[in-house]
């Protein structure tokens, strides 16, 4: 290709440019038909949002009546507690993604750079384990926790979220399997311990998957329905937003609160965009590190 | 066949040999599977067996020390200097002992009770929970003729508080082979003339050659008891009557052996039916929606890398928008803007079933789960397509091919070699693909002659429907233990399957 410029014959590279530049312009209107299908429910939603006439079914798509109040809305209603959920799911993501995050490093590490007897068992341990599906024994956990008196309650939620975070070790495994071997055994021979060695070496070079942890088992709470659903029911005042949206859409309130609802997922959604915008790079290299490797 | 003859193959036939092989390679892969099975359980034997005779053998050679240690706990280690330790593993014993004594014998002597007896004066306590076939078919209890809640024994207390004991006995079995060992141990060290470690120096080992168990027993601890113990008691669930007739705390419930799991799969005619239609939509979904943002994805990729394109960024952040808004949000505004009457049918004012008539239904959620998966796939084989090594293009570039032929005979085949493990965890992840359905059909339409689900329900959203709404834990249980035979199975096939893939062809 990027010799055709050296060819003698001019008619036929005029002919071989006129090619490529329409191939390219249809790659380009695919592209840009493409993006308006994805982006238009996004963009639906933030128009809606933005809504005065309340109900669901309009038959157009930018409010005749642009106001604010719908997000102002959000915070002062006396049927649902949007800023009420926003705090819930905050503290239970903040205290979730502290545990998890500490378990799975620790999780990892053990089993990426310790060598012990009882490793590959617990490793297939894992691998088996998390082929059950994950709320098959949702209703079991429930007893669980109420039997502890933690049913209903966010602490009881927190559990639910990081209990389960040992098995997710599979990323930061992989990363901290790149880390080369001579560094543990440089820092061992200057007497340092394994504790020491994970602390001081290791930890330190680890930044960016500590960050992909936090974020990913921060996010989690974000967005979890069908734990919080089951596990709150009708407790109103411990609803995360996720389960507090949902229910934003039943029948009774649908008519009322629709244009509420769209206000409340744009402004969960804002924060959470940027935060994966942000770590897309650490998601693709979990996911490709596993696939190539196989 | 050898990988010359394989590097001269055209791309079609390289494909047609690929698929061939997959399929001539599943008996082997299966065979494989029942190999490492067989293998697994010699070993387990082999290892139980050395384990009673090292047991056996270090009883008859101990010292008394040791012997004792065999009856009361840490009597060895403390008999062999490490006070420490010994009082650690006698603390144990006592506590296990107390456990038993106030907790657990009450639940084990519980779990099986042939003799259900009901007595529906108010105030007698009911003996036996999770019983075998009860005496007495009806057990139905109402409420308000009990004065002493307290004494109505609950199943679900009963089998959770069984299977809790099961594990502490069995960690406390693990710990109690680890006293006879160490108090052998000590006493090895003891007659070579060599002081055993101290307290503190056994301490500080858990910072160093034994981080690992540091490190590990707390996460090992939580998953045992918030993931573990409630798995073992959902598949104890499988073998129960635990349904609406028999909802514990108020009813109880017992031991039906596998009536369940022949209920499900051929001996109820309403259940087995929705059953194999459900799972039937469940492998047409996964096949659907596995491939079709497969394709779609690296199209996109492809389009987007292309060399020529400008904007690149703007064009991959788009996408990325739609992916990072959080699934439950773009899944809810999916379902309104399909809505019988609002969003698209209000826009167009069509009157199209988009989510209420089967054919349609099951089309929109492929659909829509193109729109919800594309962004994803497109990130990663961006990923895979920049890893392709530059000097393949910059070789095929002297050798004089152009466009399509780079992307015939480099591009596809890296791609589509590189993804197979990760279309085949796809694969598995839209077996279990919940959120999809869920958010936008709840399993409808529902027709009456399905069981408690709909035309559109996998059999996770089905396991969350019986769970969730109609209480029938019981066949939630059965459909989880056969979507986790079902997943690992596969997932094992492809594992050993892959592996010996990579062996035989690598792609140069």
């Amino acid at each position: 290709m990027t010799n055709t410029s050296m060819q003698p014959n001019t008619q036929m590279q005029g002919g071989y440019a006129a090619k490529r530049r329409a191939a390219n312009t249809a790659i380009y209107i695919i592209l840009s038909v493409m993006v308006l299908i994805w982006i238009f429910p996004i963009f639906w939603l933030l128009m809606q949002s933005f809504r005065g006439e309340t109900g669901v079914s309009k038959n157009y798509i930018f409010p005749k009546q642009w106001t604010f109040n719908n997000y102002v809305k959000l915070f002062n209603d006396e049927h649902f507690h949007y800023g009420q959920w926003i705090l819930n799911t905050f503290i239970v993501a903040v205290v979730a993604c502290v545990v998890s995050t500490l378990v799975i490093l620790m999780v990892s590490y053990a089993l990426s750079r310790l060598r012990f007897k009882s490793r590959k068992t617990l490793l297939n341990c894992g691998l088996v384990l998390g082929m059950f599906p994950g709320f098959m024994s949702m209703a079991a956990t429930y007893n669980l926790m109420n039997t502890f008196g933690l049913a209903k309650s966010l602490v009881g939620l927190v559990i639910v979220y990081s209990a389960g975070a040992g098995l997710g070790y599979q990323v930061s495994k992989g990363f901290f399997d790149t880390i080369p071997r001579s560094l543990d055994e440089a820092a061992k021979i200057d007497g340092a311990t394994k504790n020491q060695i994970f602390w001081r070496i290791i930890l330190p070079l680890s930044k960016p998957i500590i960050v992909y942890t936090a974020l990913t088992t921060f996010i989690g709470p974000w967005g979890d329905y069908i734990f919080v659903s089951y596990f709150m029911k009708q407790h109103s005042e411990n609803w995360t937003v996720a389960l507090g949206l949902y229910n934003m859409l039943e029948k009774e309130y649908i008519f009322d609160y629709f244009t509420t609802f769209c206000a409340g997922a744009v402004f969960i959604a804002i924060p959470i965009t940027i935060l994966f915008i942000f770590m897309q790079k650490f998601y693709v290299a979990g996911v490709t590190g596993g696939a190539v490797k196989g | 066949m050898n990988y010359l003859d394989y590097v001269q193959m055209t791309t079609g036939q390289k494909i047609s040999y690929k698929i061939k092989s997959f399929f001539t390679g599943i008996p082997g892969a299966i065979a494989t599977i029942f190999r490492v099975i067989g293998l697994f359980f010699k070993s387990l034997f082999v290892f139980i067996g050395n384990g009673f005779k090292n047991y056996g053998k270090r009883f008859s050679d101990g010292d008394a020390g040791t012997k004792l240690s065999y009856i009361i706990m840490g009597a060895g280690s403390i008999m062999h200097k490490q006070i420490g330790k010994g009082l650690v593993f006698l603390a144990a014993q006592i506590g296990y002992i107390v456990f038993m004594v106030n907790f657990g014998s009450i639940y084990l002597s519980k779990i099986y009770c042939n003799n259900v007896t009901i007595q529906s004066r108010p105030g007698k306590i009911f003996n036996g929970v999770v019983g075998s076939e009860a005496p007495i078919k009806k057990m139905t209890l109402l409420k308000e003729e009990v004065i002493n809640q307290d004494s109505i024994d609950d199943s679900n207390k009963i089998l959770l508080f069984f299977c809790l004991t099961i594990m502490v006995t069995i960690a406390f079995f693990a710990f109690y082979i680890m006293n006879t060992k160490s108090a052998y141990a000590s006493e090895q060290i003891i007659k070579e003339g060599k002081q055993p470690m101290g307290t503190v120096e056994e301490l500080k080992m858990f910072l160093d050659d034994r981080f690992h168990v540091t490190l590990l027993s707390v996460p090992i601890t939580l998953l045992l008891i918030f993931n573990v113990l409630p798995i073992i008691f959902t598949v104890c669930l499988a073998f129960t009557n635990y349904d609406e007739d028999h909802l514990a705390p108020g009813t109880l419930y017992w031991w039906v052996g596998f009536k369940n799991f022949a209920d499900v799969f051929y001996s109820n005619p309403m259940k087995s039916e929705t059953f194999g239609k459900v799972l039937l939509w469940t492998l047409v979904w996964a096949v659907f929606a596995t491939f079709s943002n497969y394709i779609l994805g690296i199209i996109l990729a492809l389009m987007i890398n292309k060399k020529e394109i400008k904007f690149k960024g703007f064009w991959r952040t788009m996408f990325v928008i739609t992916a990072a808004v959080p699934q439950f949000v773009t899944l809810l505004v999916m379902r309104t803007l399909l809505d019988d009457k609002a969003g698209f049918n209000a826009l167009f004012g069509t009157q199209i079933p988009f989510l209420s008539d089967v054919a349609w239904a099951r089309v929109m959620v492929i659909v829509v789960n193109i729109w919800v998966g594309v962004p994803y796939t497109m990130l990663i084989s961006s990923g895979l397509l920049m890893n392709i090594p530059e000097d393949l293009y910059e070789s095929a570039r002297i050798d004089g091919a152009n466009a399509v032929q780079q992307f015939t005979k480099i591009t596809f085949p890296y791609i589509f070699f590189v993804t197979t493990p990760y279309l085949i965890t796809t694969f598995v992840g839209n077996i279990n693909n919940f959120n999809v359905i869920f958010f936008l059909t709840r399993g409808g339409p529902n027709p009456a002659s399905y069981y408690r689900a709909g035309q559109t329900d996998l059999l996770v959203t089905w396991l969350y429907e019986l769970t969730v709404e109609t209480n029938d834990f019981n066949l939630a249980a059965v459909i989880g233990i056969f979507v986790f035979v079902v997943c690992a199975s596969g997932s094992l096939i492809t594992f050993n399957m892959s592996k010996s893939a990579k062996n035989e062809e690598e792609f140069s």
